[in-house]
């Protein structure tokens, strides 16, 4: 028997009991719809925050004071009381052969005003070196001048929101601002970032550091961004950067450094895993579709006995009845399979049209795992209708009528 | 050329053992036209049926065309069903999804035969059946006379040597009924061997020879 034939035959059986394959269809178009669905949600809330640790800069490397471990002994076991980042540790941590650039950072809360108007907003305390380290964009005007690290001036860079909530329609450009008690000139004004990993740039001030450690009264530092010269010197840099800490904290790399590629490789996981397992959970719903199959097949296969006792008369192999009904379910499958991928596809289309700025998108490895599997799974549960079909006696076959 | 020799065939119905033949010793020629009578439960089906390699004896030889068939594993025997066996049923068996065009070219398409030799040759054969204007209809469209027709057609289409025959005409009036009997007689004038079974005295009696059979033996 020819293959197009098989397929031809499966198709007219199909064709005549269209109230069967509608049923079928839905079953698996809902498995396929779903698993597409649900691995396209995960697969694109992975490819975002990877993406959003991608854009935090090139071979990042972030320092924060102070190491967690577990050091044993009498509770509380977590870390030592740590040293201060300060300054001259930034300093000497620019001195090493790894390090491209380096922006100490200061963190403090503060009332920003200016003409009658106030609000509480984040102030960050860095030097010009944080531009290249953050990526950062200067819609009007320019970034901090390159200054000493500990020299102070009365400047300050501002967010977008800021600008518009403090100045209106002013130019906002040579004024002055009032950050707590003291005054600093607008210099810059940042191009709209949007959220980066909660930290918002449009809300920010950036001052230098100096004056944000003399604004908030402290000499250390919140956290050092290094930027390495490359990817591969990024784990030169993390050991250069703990023998530099340990030369000057008395013999303690009392810091915690993490690399933006652990950052990223990390959540590269947890997100993969969540993916995998939502499209598992999905697939539970191919299995029943597939259950379905067998169970329309069994019934069809029971409905025309009488049929299979003919081509046995006529002299059709167990083989030859074997692919007859096992194509009448991949075939329903593969259909279900299809019209559950234009579901699934519309569905990703209306999300994304509800949801414009969340970058929905399924892979193809997972358009063609959901096809395969479900082409799988309807052969899978045909192969039992198949055989009983196969295995018929042909006289009683055809004695029954 | 059909040689059975000492052919028992035993159903084991619950405890007892049925004996639906016993012993048949049978030699049918190429083109012989031949009748089975006898009452029901006589084994007139189960003789069929292992004529038509559709069932297997429990015990005895089956040659056809000097071949043993008895041993042959179900594939070969398959092959052999379709390429030397016409069968026509008292229920004619079409398959109701498909035209009467369909159903005769469906042994074809077992045979895996090429789609333009298939077309042709069902043509041939619905015409030589008188149903050329039928083709394309549905077995429900037909009547009973046609639906047996299309089921001859189908069962000749191979070029069978032999053509078997269970009750052929034991769902039509008369009328149909003698003219199904007369295609039949048709085919066999063209050397075709016709094993027909029925209860009817007058039709078995238009056969050359006429096998009566009781408690799964024939006595002449």
């Amino acid at each position: 028997m020819r293959g197009i034939d098989v397929l031809h035959q499966a198709s007219r059986a199909i064709a005549s009991q269209p109230l069967r394959a509608l049923l079928i269809l839905l079953a698996m178009s809902i498995g396929v719809a779903s698993v597409s669905v649900l691995t396209a949600l995960g697969e694109s809330a992975r490819r975002y925050i990877v993406h959003e640790f991608e854009s935090l800069g090139t071979h990042l490397l972030i320092v924060l004071p102070g190491r967690t471990e577990t050091t044993g002994g009498q509770p509380p076991l977590f870390g030592e009381t740590p040293r201060d980042l300060t300054l001259d540790d930034a300093a000497a941590l620019l001195k090493s052969r790894y390090i491209e650039a380096l922006a100490p950072i200061n963190v403090g809360s503060a009332p920003v005003s200016t003409g009658g108007l106030e609000r509480e907003t984040n102030i960050i305390g860095s030097t010009a070196a944080l531009q290249q380290v953050r990526h950062l964009s200067v819609a009007q005007g320019r970034f901090l001048p390159r200054l000493e690290a500990d020299q102070s001036a009365p400047v300050c860079v501002i967010g977008q929101t800021i600008r518009e909530q403090l100045f209106g329609n002013r130019p906002a450009l040579g004024k002055w601002l009032r950050i707590n008690d003291r005054r600093f000139r607008v210099i810059g004004i940042l191009s709209s970032e949007g959220q980066s990993i909660g930290v918002d740039f449009d809300e920010l001030v950036i001052i230098p550091v100096a004056s944000a450690q003399a604004l908030f009264d402290t000499a250390s530092l919140f956290r050092i961004l290094l930027q390495a010269k490359s990817k591969r010197a990024m784990y030169a840099a993390v050991d250069d950067i703990r023998s530099i800490i340990r030369s000057r904290h008395e013999g303690e790399d009392d810091v915690t450094i993490i690399t933006q590629d652990s950052v990223v490789s990390t959540f590269d996981k947890i997100l993969s895993a969540l993916t995998l397992t939502v499209a598992s959970i999905a697939g539970i719903s191919l299995a029943v579709a597939g259950i379905l199959v067998m169970n329309v097949m069994l019934v069809s296969v029971a409905q025309r006995t009488s049929e299979i006792g003919l081509l046995k008369a006529l002299g059709a192999t167990r083989a030859q009845l074997c692919w007859l009904f096992l194509a009448e379910a991949a075939l329903l499958s593969l259909a279900g399979a299809l019209a559950g991928m234009l579901l699934g596809q519309a569905a990703i289309a209306i999300l994304q049209l509800l949801y414009p700025h969340f970058p929905l998108a399924l892979p193809a490895w997972a358009l063609l795992a959901a096809l395969a599997v479900s082409l799988g799974t309807g052969l899978l549960f045909g192969v039992i209708p198949a055989l009983m079909a196969a295995r018929k006696d042909p006289i009683q076959a055809l004695a029954r009528h | 050329m059909i040689q059975l020799k000492d052919i028992h065939r035993y159903f084991q119905v619950g405890e007892q053992e049925v004996h639906a033949l016993n012993g048949i010793d049978l030699t049918i020629s190429d083109g012989e036209y031949v009748s089975v009578m006898g009452p029901s439960g006589s084994g007139k089906s189960t003789l069929l049926n292992i004529i038509a390699l559709l069932d297997r004896p429990s015990s005895g030889r089956y040659l056809l065309n000097g071949r043993d068939v008895t041993e042959l594993d179900d594939n070969t025997l398959a092959n052999i069903r379709r390429d030397n066996i016409g069968f026509v049923f008292q229920f004619f068996h079409l398959i109701p999804r498909l035209t009467a065009a369909e159903n005769i070219e469906m042994p074809m398409i077992l045979a895996g035969i090429e789609p333009r030799q298939r077309k042709r040759r069902v043509a041939q054969a619905v015409a030589s059946v008188g149903l050329s204007d039928r083709a394309e209809h549905r077995p429900e469209q037909l009547s009973g006379g046609q639906r047996q027709r299309v089921a001859i057609a189908r069962a000749t289409i191979m070029r069978p040597g032999v053509l078997l025959a269970d009750e052929p005409t034991g769902n039509l009036d008369r009328a149909s009924g003698i003219s199904i009997m007369q295609l039949l007689e048709e085919l066999n004038q063209q050397n075709m061997t016709l094993i027909v079974i029925t209860h009817d005295q007058e039709l078995g009696a238009r056969a050359r020879r006429s096998l009566h059979m009781l408690d799964g033996e024939i006595d002449q």
